[in-house]
């Protein structure tokens, strides 16, 4: 089973499957010292996204998840990959700057919806230039 | 003209890309031109100014970029100010930090600086001179001076992020989608506020609760308010925007007969189709409850909190007005820039303010920092935003109401409010 994505940040990456159940904003939602998720009004407090293929259903709040993000990247904490159901130029703009600094950032790819994935699974993602797959690993 | 992918960029822009204006100036372009991309922009338009939102200390990465972009030798192409750093660098002990957090806080303010953004440390730099005119295009973030720059000056920009805001402010140029095209800029819902009762207009605190069901009734809308003429201040509109900004994700608004795209709703609608919802004191009710996370009945004020968006001298005349000479038994923080404590000093309101029992914060806030000694308590506040964030934030369940609910429960040292201004 193979599906395809569109590319927002390329990359390649392999983790094991964690679809979110709940809107997340990672400021003030994920700690970024930890790379738990810390809002107390999600269903998965306490849960890391570390090294996570993590498919977030609804990205919301504020602009200094780009921060977040960055500083995940670069404590070794990031999602392995993300994978959302909108274009957003916000997470992705975190992954940018760490490029610019020379980290490795994960890639972040979407599709309309992510459901039909098995969740546990190890995901394989390629995200180039021209779109993305996603297959078990 | 290159085509890179949809989006095309200029000479200057290629140029820039390439190096031509330096390493640190071609770090930006990429992270404004693939933003852009990812945006859908077919262009990039030029910005007059920018307002930094990336001097606040979120963690060491953060702070190692900013000195990233200082070691490439960018600086910033157009007059930029910034937003509040987690320090109070003329009070350094009103914030409480690990000496090495500390650090790399002023570290990262220190390094905006050395790009060439001026040290005005304001949420409302708006009121510290930094006013775009009409039609100005500019990168603004923070999303109160987002807000108040597209709604209440009718300069145009976007929710620009951290990081986003000073690479556009190094490249000169930002995405050109979203609230910089006219036509995303036409109002899609009316609020019609017509049936409120005039004398609830005109009470400072009924500004922020229209700002946080603007907030919950807009979506994506641009919202546009009628029945205000008349009634709206530059202070009001301040905290109608910070209300707006924090419940919701407004970046403009319109106030018909008040705010410069808005002189009638026709103009605020400019032909595009609009739902319309007239307001009742059942919605005012509502939002006034989404104030509060708190009753007073269980567990007594701890704290009283003000100055979000930061405090004009106008607010402070107010606030000494209103203590008339008494003092505050409950800790009470007053949060503003800089610029208005030197017009506090200049004006001689300083020797009031202490006498009041008033700590002022300045370059930061209560919210965004350490400064209220220890998680757990009541604040209370006459901000729609500080409502929004201290429970979050700083582990503080708020009480909303007017100043005058504030500085009265301050000097008790215990909750007074006058909820007939409510009903």
């Amino acid at each position: 089973m193979e599906l395809t994505a569109d590319t927002l940040f390329a990359g390649t990456a392999s983790g094991a499957f964690l679809p979110l159940t709940a809107p997340l904003s990672f400021w003030g939602g994920v700690d970024p010292a930890t790379g738990r998720i810390i809002n107390g009004r999600h269903p998965q407090r306490g849960v890391s996204l570390a090294g996570r293929v993590v498919a977030i259903p609804d990205l919301i709040g504020s602009s200094s998840s780009s921060s977040v993000m960055l500083e995940l990247v670069h404590a070794g904490l990031a999602p392995a990959a993300v994978l959302l159901t909108k274009v957003d130029a916000i997470l992705v703009v975190g992954c940018l700057v760490a490029r610019e600094m020379g980290l490795s950032a994960p890639p972040v790819i979407r599709r309309d919806t992510w459901d039909g994935l098995p969740e546990a699974a190890v995901l394989a993602i390629v995200a180039g230039a021209e779109g993305a797959t996603i297959r078990p690993a | 003209m290159e085509e890179t992918g949809s989006l095309t960029l200029g000479e200057r822009e290629r140029a820039m890309l390439a190096g031509e204006a330096g390493e640190g100036a071609a770090a930006a372009m990429r992270l404004v031109a693939d933003a852009a991309r990812l945006l859908g922009a077919r262009r990039l338009v030029p910005v007059a100014s920018a307002h930094i939102d990336g001097c606040l200390y979120h963690g060491d990465a953060g702070t190692l970029f900013a000195e990233h972009l200082v070691a490439l030798g960018a600086s910033v192409a157009v007059p930029a100010t910034l937003n509040i750093g987690a320090l109070d660098l003329m009070k350094p002990g009103n914030v409480r930090m690990p000496p090495e957090r500390r650090a790399m806080a002023l570290r990262l303010m220190q390094a905006y600086q050395a790009l060439g953004c001026r040290s005005t440390f304001t949420c409302a730099p708006y009121q510290a001179g930094h006013r775009p005119a009409v039609g100005e295009d500019v990168a603004w973030g923070e999303s109160n001076a987002v807000a108040f720059c597209n709604s209440v000056l009718g300069a145009r920009t976007n929710r620009y992020g951290d990081f986003l805001d000073i690479a556009c402010a190094i490249a000169g140029a930002a995405p050109a989608v979203g609230l910089h095209l006219p036509q995303n800029r036409r109002a899609r819902l009316v609020l019609d506020a017509s049936a409120l009762p005039d004398r609830l207009k005109d009470e400072d605190a009924f500004w922020p609760v229209l700002g946080a069901l603007t907030g919950r009734k807009a979506g994506e809308r641009v919202p546009a308010i009628t029945g205000l003429e008349g009634f709206a201040s530059e202070d009001r509109l301040k905290a109608l925007g910070a209300a707006a900004a924090s419940f919701g994700a407004v970046g403009l608004f319109h106030v018909v007969g008040e705010t410069p795209e808005a002189p009638t709703l026709a103009a605020a609608l400019d032909g595009a189709d609009a739902d319309v919802e007239r307001l009742t004191m059942g919605d005012i009710g509502e939002a006034l409850a989404l104030l509060s996370t708190a009753t007073g009945a269980d567990e007594a004020v701890s704290a009283v909190g003000i100055g979000s968006p930061h405090l004009s001298l106008g607010e402070f005349e107010a606030l000494i007005d209103t203590f008339a000479g008494r003092r505050a038994r409950l800790p009470f923080y007053a949060n503003t820039g800089r610029h208005v404590v030197a017009e506090l000093e200049a004006r001689g309101h300083l020797p009031a303010l202490d006498a009041a029992g008033v700590t002022l914060v300045a370059d930061t806030c209560i919210v965004a920092t350490r400064i209220i000694p220890a998680a757990g308590g009541v604040l209370m506040t006459n901000s729609g935003k500080f409502a929004h964030y201290a429970p979050g934030n700083i582990g503080h369940a708020v009480i909303y109401g007017s100043l005058a609910d504030c500085v009265e429960t301050a000097v008790a040292g215990t909750l007074r409010r006058d909820l007939s201004l409510w009903s």
